[in-house]
């Protein structure tokens, strides 16, 4: 980044003021601690100088929405468009979902996200056994098409985009989502939004699965697939590090072991012969925004270079839009407490300044009352407003990378890179990201990284004020905490048993076994058979009962 | 009681939050207890069975879902009905503070909220066993 006689320079200098005002300094005032990391756990400087940057080339640092994209994928950022405020919503029915959505879009968001409940998650009807207790709870139930009407009621979906945190029955709501917009006569073209739909980190972190690895990873291609040819627009998948975080993993980690998934999604696609430049440009990713500001702006600037230069070495991408990572952010669950809750609303507000500073491109901020309950109308304003205040009053938003050149932080955005290199290297040398996760080496980092944090914690190591500094005694119920209502699975279970009433059962039947025909051929695209399921009123239940039949299900060799 | 406190940690329902779980069952094991984990999406009844087959003093059961009032109740009236009547049960993960009691008149001999730190788990395990034998 400099030339040799400028590091020179700056080599003498730092010599001689280590000599002089530092030793002196030290003498008078020594360090409260010899050493310093961040929550990576790797090491810091006292401070950076040119010296620290001088082995980085120009060009990996480069200019924002030019390849490798270390200062963001738009040349304006935020100067263009604002990140999107996307608060995640969902409980109970999807009613009750839908005046959240209208309630946050007057609010001023500017983009939805749909949280799903557990029956929903892992594929059961509302009025399985298995869904007993958890129907509208963790997220809105859907069951049937229905409710994905309901759920986007009075709602223009070629105006607003639409997140989904699906994962193993992803293409069905995909397939849902498809069928009402398309009712509405919508052009599935100008449709915006992901679906998560990243299955290889729910074996690794979520632990959200039904199917086997490989027919789950067949699902995965046939929406790739399918988007690339009628969605141009649509993210088919969002390739995530949030959840490994949340499990426990390093903000190291958690980048490594997300390029790996990609790496295999990539493969799977390119295998079926389609050319990386036509599905690349769409796949899309998530990562959190830890505590640690200035590792986690590092990190998504290294998480851009990383992809751009996997792109373009290993898979030969040529199209900037190929090697160019846009990604959803969201503030870390994980960090929150429930003793002192107002805290969080500082902590939310730290993290998601990070992500602003990182060049992220949506933005969940977590409600206040995270390690309660589902948040509150009130908690999620707040953190709405959290982001408003960033985007608005604090002028970070008039410069693209304002941390780029920071000695500092380039040097630990490169330390980064190298890092997440060498992991994956690793998980070459274990046959590849598929044969890792069958070892267990992912899921043994983030326990090992789990058991550490836990540790740290629990000495006082790694500070968390409210928890082991600045305790105080409890309060009883410091804030309002969003109450599920009781009546909601009842009320669902009656919906979508009326549906299997009133629909043409021959057909669906006649559907189903269509469905299982083709589901053991591996060549061909599930989602056309699926969206005449979902048209034909089949349940999400039914779907994935007869596919278990036909694949069976994932089994886990847990490990602590 | 003799030898090792053996235990069966167990996640019971949909939910795959098991980062808990798994740090809770290294901090038994590493404080000597024998645990065995049941992995996640587990049923009451496999849970219980598991206990009964494994011999073990303490089931502690995770639940980062909401469902706890629905699958506690049905756990320890299982558990209750088998014959291993010595059996204790703690429940963990994010429980609101006013269901505490509930799951304790359920029979819950314990319940360990969040950022309870690992040692003072292991010390009410302890307990639990003790007052259980």
């Amino acid at each position: 980044m400099f030339d040799p006689e400028a590091i020179e320079r700056t080599a003498a200098m730092r010599r001689d003021w280590e000599a002089n005002e530092l030793r002196e300094f030290l003498a008078r005032q020594p360090e409260a601690r010899a050493e310093h990391r961040t929550g990576s756990g790797l090491p810091l400087r006292r401070v950076y100088t040119p010296e620290d940057v001088a082995g980085i080339p120009l060009e990996d640092i480069g200019l924002p929405g030019r390849p490798p994209f270390t200062r963001g994928p738009y040349p304006t950022m935020y100067r263009g468009r604002l990140w999107t405020m996307r608060q995640i919503a969902g409980f109970g029915t999807g009613a009750d979902t839908n005046a959240r959505f209208r309630y946050l879009i007057a609010q001023g968001q500017t983009g939805l996200s749909v949280d799903f409940d557990m029956p929903t998650l892992m594929g059961y009807d509302s009025d399985d056994p298995r869904a007993l207790g958890e129907v509208g709870r963790e997220g809105v139930a859907v069951d049937t098409l229905e409710d994905v009407e309901a759920l986007f009621d009075g709602i223009d979906l070629e105006a607003i985009s639409v997140s989904m945190t699906i994962n193993p029955t992803a293409w069905i709501l995909l397939a849902m989502y498809v069928a009402v917009a398309g009712a509405r006569g919508a052009d599935l073209h100008r449709l915006s939004g992901t679906v998560q739909a990243d299955i290889l980190k729910e074996y690794i972190a979520q632990k959200e699965w039904i199917f086997p690895i490989r027919p789950s990873m067949r699902l995965m291609r046939d929406m790739i697939v399918f988007c690339a040819e009628r969605m141009a627009r649509y993210n088919p998948v969002n390739i995530s590090g949030y959840h490994i975080s949340e499990a426990g993993a390093t903000s190291v980690q958690e980048v490594a072991f997300t390029m790996a998934n990609a790496i295999a999604y990539v493969e799977e696609v390119a295998r079926s012969g389609v050319p990386v430049d036509a599905f690349a440009p769409r796949l899309a990713f998530y990562f959190v925004a830890q505590a640690d500001f200035f590792e986690e702006i590092a990190k998504f600037r290294a998480a851009r270079r990383v992809w751009a230069k996997l792109m373009r070495e290993r898979f030969g991408a040529t199209r900037p839009e190929s090697m160019r990572l846009r990604f959803h952010c969201q503030t870390a669950a994980a960090t929150l407490t429930k003793a002192q809750p107002l805290n969080n609303v500082v902590r939310t507000a730290l993290q998601a300044l990070a992500a602003v500073l990182g060049g992220c491109q949506s933005l969940h901020t977590n409600g206040l009352d995270e390690a309660y309950a589902i948040p509150s109308e009130q908690a999620m304003k707040l953190a709405l407003r959290t982001q408003q205040i960033i985007a608005e009053e604090t002028r970070v938003t008039s410069v693209a990378d304002p941390l780029g050149g920071s000695y500092f932080v380039e040097a630990l955005t490169s330390r980064i890179e190298a890092e997440v290199h060498r992991i994956l290297a690793k998980v070459d040398e274990l046959g590849g990201t598929v044969a890792a996760i069958e070892q267990g080496y992912f899921q043994r980092e983030i326990a090992d990284s789990a058991y550490a944090v836990a540790r740290e914690r629990a000495s006082g190591e790694r500070p968390v004020i409210g928890v082991n500094r600045f305790v105080e005694p409890p309060e009883a119920a410091p804030i309002e905490i969003h109450r599920v209502d009781p009546a909601v699975e009842a009320r669902q279970v009656a919906r979508v048993r009326e549906v299997r009433r009133r629909r043409d059962g021959a057909r669906v039947a006649a559907l189903l076994d269509e469905l299982a025909r083709q589901a053991r051929d591996p060549a061909v695209n599930l989602m056309p058979v699926t969206l005449e399921l979902v048209r034909a009123r089949a349940t999400l239940g039914e779907i994935v009962a007869r596919l278990r039949e036909t694949w069976g299900a994932y089994v886990e060799r847990p490990v602590f | 009681m003799s030898g090792a406190i053996r235990v069966l940690i167990a996640k019971v329902g949909l939910d795959g939050h098991d980062r808990g779980a798994k740090v809770v069952a290294r901090a038994l094991r590493d404080a000597g207890m024998e645990v065995i984990y049941t992995g996640l999406h587990r049923t009451p009844e496999e849970v219980v069975a598991a206990a009964v087959q494994e011999d073990v003093d303490v089931v502690g059961v995770s639940l980062l879902s909401g469902a706890h009032l629905t699958l506690i109740p049905r756990l320890a009236e299982l558990l209750r009905r088998s014959d291993a009547r010595d059996i204790a049960l703690v429940v963990g993960g994010v429980i609101p503070d006013e269901d505490v009691p509930v799951l304790r008149d359920l029979g819950a001999a314990d319940v360990v909220l969040q950022d309870t730190p690992p040692d003072e788990v292991v010390r009410r395990v302890r307990a639990a066993a003790r007052r259980a034998a």
